[in-house]
């Protein structure tokens, strides 16, 4: 019986057949290997993205300050009026006194004194108006230097460039080194990235006002989104009849789910602004438009979530005479409910990284205060990262790099709940 | 005083609800039987008040504002809006607006006064009435469903219906979200095309979307053809796609078919990260370590790279469409049937030869649906080229060059104060339309492949 075999007309274990199973060999490692580059680079360019943003946004979360004590002196401030006193001559006079050699020379005292945040004088005038008692004294702040010294203490300036091409000149340099050496230059963490707003100085700018739009523009978009995307996946899934005008629908959400995010900021231009007449910059409008793009994840999550619950549940719920309405929203509502949530949160994380749509209604305004209340002018985290990508002082790079990780924080902690909710609750039937 | 008026309808839907519950109850107790459980009863008041009175308040708070917007332009003293633009209008408008917000600026005319005070006297009275309605609305209603309360009285069906409508209209918005988008870029598009040729715009080979800031400036006098425009984004797409297909592909592949099911349990959420990141982080790494390292990377070959180089924002784009195209590869590898690829593994064919001979022409269409989806996706993408990207529109197809995209021209043109007449703003109105018709086109075609695909099998 083994006789017919083709070993007889070819042989098994010749060369030329040890030639081909080689060759096959090599192109199965091949191909592994070609996986396993791919896979390669696209960690390396993940590991990449995350390295060079924490190299450069790490200097952000400190910032240097220098120790002055400042003589608050009443010839610059009016008891009646204190926050109308000349506070930037109180800080020159300051400075001069560390410095008693450049008295004459307004070339080098316009030096020193831009040694000092711009911000510096603002927060000693709000300390004397809190406290009009303290003119007249000399008080000791912490104040915070500017961005060029606050880089070069970081060691972002590197001293050994040449003069001409460094933007510190060594004699400023100089005047840096010493007041280290006196101790008078600290390096706390930068506890204004969170609660300061923005702001055209690099070393007063902070998060705040982004993200609490941000806050604003998510709640509205979870209120709008989230009832709106459930009703209308409870009717598609389970009470809509087959007929053209549901197949309709389903093809719509499917294409919206699809449709550029700065489609939907146009939409948003033309009909909340123009047509409706809505504020620009507002987060509320801004959280309409993401509400918008959101709807379609959300209903198609919902959707899984509802077709995931078996039939015996409906079943024995109708069994015991309850009504379709009762079935859906006494029981298959409730046990769709963690899936529904998981997809909720995915969709509202997708929505806190979107920029386009929230640039076309004018969220990337440079404002300085927090928003108060959601109709109130404001940016958000991501176009805010936007503006400061776009500003040209050094200081912005790390604070952009500071920013962006202040949002993946934000997103991690989102996916990390929708992970939490799966694993908790989710029923595997 | 809006918030009032909320209050006031959330204290009617308890009361209403109460109201209904108790007198139901006090039926049951007299020994009647109800043909719906008391909540529905209760559930019944609740809704009827609640739907329309939210709708009556939104629809107020909607339409308050354009409505005293009109009456105070009509109150103006006859002839002081006389051949005004509307820029010029609405610059009237706000200042009026912000007068009457208690921030005066300068001395303004006295008319501006006292349309500032009607402002103010009008939108008090506007919020009073709001509340006045709201509060005559809720009685009336609550009355009109405490005299439903009967043991006859089918309350349960009563409420699915309502709830039922509810969800209806929740699934409409979706197509009304679909007729906005359509309506609005259609009328703006419509408005561009009056003021520019439809064949300029469609094959003109200038992009010069300035307007002139004097009349005799004769340098900018603007040009609409969005050729180069598309050309640009053809470019940045292709870049996009030749790192990322190959890249997702031979990941996918590795993943569905050598990986030990530890390494894709791995790997495979890690890969998710990259899509998770939102893509102002990707524009800012262009910006910040790719297009450097490019440049750096030009020089030292003696290339001229252009500071914002294509090159650079389809290869960040690229990366970011890796697990896109991976998972698309790898649903559409899982999707063949198991006994295609034991088979041709009894046969003694290796695994290479079954993913490249057996799995991979089954799982063709899946792929080709999945790519395109991505290539919409670079198409469509914004924030990574409009950081990364140049401003200028080039007839070019080198990579190497800047270009500048159909979405970059979008932002840049809408980004700041826009005036819905003029043609720059109605022109990014144009390109978003050509955007839209483009994705949506690809986007059914690829769609449709990959149903069809599936119906094979399943």
């Amino acid at each position: 019986m083994t006789d017919q075999t083709s070993s007889g007309s070819f042989d098994w274990t010749g060369p030329e057949f040890t030639a081909r199973l080689n060759k096959r060999k090599r192109s199965q490692i091949a191909l592994k290997l070609a996986g396993l580059t791919a896979i390669t680079i696209a960690f390396g360019m993940l590991f990449l993205l995350v390295a060079s943003l924490i190299s450069t946004g790490r200097h952000a979360f400190t910032q240097t300050f220098v120790q002055i004590e400042v003589f608050l002196d009443p010839a610059h401030i009016d008891s009646d009026e204190p926050n109308r006193g000349n506070y930037r001559q109180i800080l020159t006079d300051t400075m001069v006194k560390l410095f008693p050699d450049v008295v004459d020379d307004r070339a080098e005292l316009r030096k020193l004194t831009s040694m000092l945040s711009n911000g510096a004088q603002f927060s000693i005038r709000d300390s004397v108006v809190a406290d009009p008692a303290l003119i007249g004294q000399t008080v000791a702040v912490r104040v915070p230097v500017s961005d060029p010294y606050d880089q070069l203490n970081k060691g972002l300036i590197d001293r050994e460039t040449p003069e001409a091409n460094r933007r510190l000149k060594d004699d400023e340099i100089a005047n840096f080194d010493l007041l280290k050496e006196l101790g008078m230059v600290s390096k706390p963490l930068n506890r204004w990235l969170i609660t300061n707003a923005d702001s055209r100085f690099p070393e007063l700018a902070g998060l705040k006002g982004a993200i609490i739009g941000s806050f604003y523009a998510l709640m509205t978009c979870f209120l709008l989104s989230f009832p709106i995307g459930i009703g209308a996946a409870i009717y598609l899934e389970e009470f809509a009849p087959k007929n053209r005008v549901s197949d309709l629908i389903e093809i719509n959400i499917n294409n919206l789910a699809a449709v550029p995010s700065v489609v939907f900021g146009l939409l948003a231009l033309a009909v909340f602004l123009g047509w409706f007449g809505m504020p620009r910059s507002a987060p509320f409008v801004g959280g309409m438009t993401l509400a918008l793009m959101t709807l379609p994840t959300i209903i198609i999550a919902t959707r899984a979530a509802l077709k995931a619950v078996p039939p015996s549940i409906r079943e024995a719920a109708l069994g015991v005479g309850a009504s379709k309405h009762q079935v859906v929203f006494g029981h298959v509502l409730p046990l769709a409910m963690p899936g529904i949530l998981t997809g909720t949160i995915i969709g509202l994380a997708q929505a806190l990284g979107e920029t386009a749509p929230l640039l076309l209604i004018g969220m990337n305004a440079f404002i300085t205060s927090a928003p108060a209340t959601p109709f109130d002018s404001s940016t958000a985290l991501p176009t805010q990262i936007f503006i400061w990508a776009d500003s040209p002082e050094r200081g912005f790079v790390s604070r952009t790099s500071a920013a962006i990780l202040v949002l993946l924080t934000f997103l991690i902690f989102m996916n990390a709940i929708a992970i939490f909710l799966r694993n908790k609750f989710e029923r595997k039937w | 005083m809006t918030l009032f008026a909320f209050l006031i309808l959330f204290a009617a839907v308890v009361i209403g609800y109460i109201l209904n519950l108790r007198a139901a109850r006090a039926i049951r107790a007299g020994g009647t039987k109800l043909h719906s459980l008391d909540g529905f009863h209760g559930g019944f008041s609740a809704l009827v008040t609640l739907v329309p009175t939210f709708f009556f308040i939104i629809l107020w708070l909607m339409l308050q504002g354009t409505v005293i917007e009109s009456m105070i332009k009509a109150g103006l003293p006859d002839g002081t809006l006389d051949g005004l633009g509307t820029g010029q209008v609405q610059l009237i408008m706000s200042e009026i607006r912000s007068i009457a917000g208690g921030r005066i600026f300068g001395t303004p005319e006295d008319w501006k006064l006292e349309a500032a005070e009607r402002l103010v006297s009008l939108r008090s009275t506007s919020s009073l009435l709001l509340v006045v309605l709201t509060i005559a609305l809720t009685a009336g209603l609550i009355l009109l469903t405490r005299k439903t309360v009967r043991a006859e009285f089918r309350a349960r069906q009563g409420v699915e219906r309502i709830v039922l409508g509810l969800m209806v209209g929740c699934a409409t918005v979706a197509i009304f979200v679909t007729i906005g988008i359509v309506g609005s870029l259609v009328f703006e598009t419509y408005r561009f095309f009056e003021m520019v040729p439809f064949t300029d715009f469609l094959f003109g080979t200038s992009w010069e979307p300035q307007i002139p800031l004097r009349e005799d400036q004769i340098a900018a006098k603007g040009a609409f053809g969005m050729l180069p425009v598309f050309l640009g984004t053809m470019v940045i797409a292709t870049v996009a796609m030749v790192i990322a297909v190959p890249i997702g592909l031979f990941s996918a592949i590795y993943l569905h078919e050598f990986a030990s099911p530890k390494i894709r349990a791995v790997i495979k959420p890690v890969l998710e990260i990259l899509a998770g990141v939102p893509t102002v982080v990707y524009g800012f790494f262009a910006i910040l370590v790719i297009a450097p390292a490019i440049r750096s990377f030009g020089t030292d070959l003696g290339l001229p790279i252009a500071p914002n180089t294509a090159l650079a924002a389809g290869l960040v784009m690229g990366i970011m469409l890796v697990p896109f195209i991976s998972s698309f590869a790898d649903d559409a590898l899982a999707a063949v049937p198991r006994s295609l690829r034991d088979g041709s593994l009894a046969l003694g064919a290796t695994q290479a030869e079954t993913i490249s001979k057996v799995l991979f022409p089954a799982a063709i269409p899946g792929i080709v649906g999945g790519i395109l989806l991505a290539v919409s996706r670079a198409i469509g993408e914004t924030m990574i080229v409009v950081m990364a990207a140049g401003l200028i529109a080039k007839m070019t197809i080198n990579p190497l060059d800047s270009v500048t995209t159909v979405t970059v021209q979008i932002v840049t043109l809408l980004i700041g104060d826009t005036a819905f007449d003029s043609p720059k703003t109605l022109a990014a109105f144009a390109l978003g339309m050509v955007l839209f018709v483009m994705t949506l086109i690809i986007n059914i075609f690829a769609l449709r492949i990959v149903r069809k695909y599936r119906e094979i099998y399943d």
